[in-house]
């Protein structure tokens, strides 16, 4: 069986050690954690984690059922439908040539975040593999750091 | 009404009817054990090591049904109990563990005896708490039990600072469980099992694969009534012995790696595999890619996520074992015509002509499959059979005659030698009125013998029966067989006295070299009902067979040894 990529979001009762609860599950198990991100909902007791993960058919339909099985889970969404994006910021010298920057930042539905005396910070939030996309052609622009969120997505 | 943590935690346990409770007392549960000195609700078993107030609970609650319960403190005292809840956790056994936690103010500083105690168990139970206040004390406990003992059960670890123990807030024992996310399932869903049915009603050679969730689902009277009507043959595993109850001319026997030939045949030729609550370990299955390779699979079990786990599923079910196949019957007696699969039942039974369940017996030499066989004719259905883990534990799954569900209590997914012995103290707890014997090995008794103390102390009158082979025995047996005989640290010929050993403690003991020694020891332990410890000297070099070589497949076995 082949690898595919897969989308989930968990909802949890926000409670102590909750997420330790969820990341030991899948260290123990053995399944992979491609990106996860985790956040109250808000005017709830519940948070939210987007787990981003792969693996065969088999092993995700056991991922889903080994988070439901954990006590303070309410919901775990496996929609194929889902609004996903993931945010980026990177870390580029002043001195460079920023010729193309600006529609480069537009495409990616991106702007400047922060401007310094020696470097600017750019922040772009887009597709997770647009994203991939955007830090091979940011390269050019000699960036300092580079800083990846992880996936956050909604059903619909 | 206001209670410190530590009156709560025993209110908590008289009002879920807790009778006794196993552990053993420290710095940070002192608090707790005061009130436990105060009560007169349940009664307190001083243990000698944490690990056996554990598998003593989890014995106590394989043979009653019970939740277990019991305490240790932090530190030591909680690890030595972390291969009791993995063991529980494993064979799904409901319990509730509670331990004590150095003072809040004090976690995360190294402090003396502290641990991240859930921060270990969280992977080797149900579910854990840390009790942060102990106004929420009474609800946690509320739902420690009912995690313990619903849905698929399993251990629940508490862990509760000692800050907390102190602390008073209102106490207020909920009569209703309302929790936001925890909901089993019950009440199989009605077309799956209708199309279940009807698959039954056109297989061919179907045959009913029993696992250790007809036993917690309290279901051995509905299965045999399903298989009676139908006419299905059965096959159970480890964890199901006496489901069937082996008087039963449908069950052939427990399948899997030292299952017999015609169980292990049955599922290799069936056609279609209703699974009543096994989970097809690898025991089980040996390779994945051969197993019940015919056969489409019904799944019944109320953990969704071990349907699929192993093998594809062609119709699950999730629900209670009991309640699924009572509302098979009805179906089943429409449409299942049970005279159908008689030519089916013929073969498989022919199987278990040719090649039965069988030793070499002698009389030079004690045979170790005799002595389990002795013990069955002996006591039947007066005993409750605990075990410790290797030769003896299959030896005793194969030829003691299992007449009922709970009289067969061994530590089945762990595999944890040591075990035996303090379940056997909490299976004679549970039931005083049935002999409880513990088949062991001469190295799994010496993994927990000083319990024999604990017996004596509250006069639970164990017999540990050792067969004695001066071999890790089951290492030895792979070792013969797969690593050209070479003995590495298997020999264990250097042994103590066991009966001066047990007589030590005040109990009784017997070397037994003959058959004859063997039954005076045995009604003489009865007799004394003491503490016993029956030292058989049997052949050390027998092997457990018929085997399936890990990774092998059912239909090939091994069914001799051959030098």
């Amino acid at each position: 069986m082949e690898n595919v990529r897969r989308v989930l979001s968990v909802i949890v009762i926000n409670e102590e050690a909750v997420l330790s609860r969820i990341s030991g599950l899948f260290a123990g198990r053995g399944y992979n954690i491609d990106s996860l991100t985790v956040a109250p909902v808000p005017n709830t007791n519940f948070s939210r984690l987007t787990i981003v993960t792969s693996g065969n058919q088999r092993v995700l339909e056991q991922i889903v059922k080994q988070l439901h099985k954990l006590i303070p889970t309410y919901k775990v969404i496996e929609s194929g439908e889902f609004v996903e994006k993931e945010m980026a910021l990177v870390k580029i010298p002043l001195n460079e040539d920023f010729n193309g920057l600006d529609a480069m930042l537009k495409a990616y539905n991106g702007t400047i975040a922060s401007s310094g005396e020696t470097y600017i910070v750019v922040m772009v939030a887009d597709d997770a593999n647009r994203i991939d996309n955007f830090l091979k052609a940011i390269k050019k622009y000699n960036p300092l750091e580079m800083v990846r969120g992880g996936s956050v997505a909604l059903d619909v | 009404m206001e209670l410190n943590g530590s009156q709560m935690v025993v209110e908590a346990l008289a009002k879920e009817n807790v009778s006794v409770v196993f552990g053993y007392p420290g710095g940070a549960i002192m608090n707790v054990y005061d009130e436990v000195y105060k009560q007169n609700h349940f009664q307190h078993i001083l243990v000698k090591h944490e690990q056996a107030a554990i598998h003593a609970a989890d014995g106590y609650a394989r043979s009653s049904g019970e939740v277990g319960v019991a305490f240790v403190t932090s530190g030591p005292g909680f690890t030595n109990a972390v291969t009791g809840l993995a063991t529980a956790y494993m064979d799904s056994i409901p319990m509730v563990v509670i331990s004590g936690q150095v003072p809040i103010t004090m976690i995360g500083t190294d402090a003396f005896q502290e641990i991240d105690a859930v921060g270990i168990s969280r992977p080797c139970v149900k579910h854990n708490y840390l009790v942060k206040d102990a106004k929420d004390l009474p609800r946690i406990l509320k739902e420690a039990f009912y995690i313990a003992k619903s849905g698929r059960p399993g251990p629940v670890h508490v862990d509760i600072p000692k800050d907390v123990t102190a602390q008073v807030a209102k106490f207020e024992y909920p009569d209703t469980i309302k929790m936001q996310t925890y909901k089993p399932t019950y009440k199989g869903n009605v077309r799956q099992i209708k199309k279940a049915i009807e698959a039954i009603a056109s297989a061919k050679r179907p045959v009913l694969y029993i696992g250790g969730g007809a036993i917690n689902s309290n279901a051995s009277e509905s299965v045999k009534e399903f298989a009676k009507i139908t006419g299905i043959p059965a096959v159970e595993t480890l964890m199901a012995r006496g489901v069937m109850g082996d008087e039963n001319p449908l069950l052939l026997g427990m399948l899997g790696m030292h299952g017999c030939y015609s169980a292990n045949m049955a599922m290799s030729e069936a056609d279609l595999m209703i699974a009543f609550g096994p989970r097809f370990d690898d025991r089980v299955t040996g390779k994945l890619s051969e197993f019940a390779k015919h056969a489409k699979i019904i799944h019944v079990d109320i953990d969704p996520s071990s349907i699929g786990k192993i093998v594809a599923i062609d119709y699950p079910i999730v629900g209670d074992l009991k309640n699924v196949v009572d509302s098979m019957i009805p179906l089943a007696k429409e449409k299942i015509d049970s005279t159908k699969y008689k030519s089916w039942r013929d073969l498989l039974n022919r199987y278990n002509e040719i090649h039965p369940l069988k030793y070499q017996d002698s009389n030079e030499i004690l045979k170790p499959q005799w002595i389990i066989e002795r013990v069955g004719e002996l006591l039947d259905d007066k005993a409750l059979i605990s075990t410790d883990v290797g030769q003896h534990q299959m030896w005793a799954a194969q030829f003691y005659p299992f007449s009922f569900p709970r009289q067969w209590i061994t530590s089945g997914g762990l595999g944890t030698m040591g075990f035996g012995l303090p379940a056997a103290i909490g299976v004679k707890k549970a039931n005083p009125d049935k002999i409880s014997i513990n088949f062991t090995g001469d190295g799994s008794i010496l993994m927990n013998i000083q319990e024999l103390m604990t017996a004596i102390e509250y006069d639970l009158p164990v017999i540990n029966i050792i067969l004695n082979n001066k071999y890790l025995g089951m290492v030895r047996q792979w070792q013969t067989f797969f690593y050209d005989k070479r003995y590495s640290s298997t020999d264990i010929n250097i042994q103590p006295d066991f009966v001066k050993l047990v007589e030590s403690f005040g109990g009784v003991g017997y070397v037994v070299k003959t058959k004859d020694e063997f039954d005076s020891a045995l009604q003489d332990a009865i007799k004394s009902n003491k503490v016993a410890l029956i030292n058989v000297e049997v052949d050390r070099l027998e092997n457990v067979l018929p085997m399936v070589p890990a990774g092998g497949t059912l239909y090939n076995m091994m069914l001799e040894y051959k030098e």
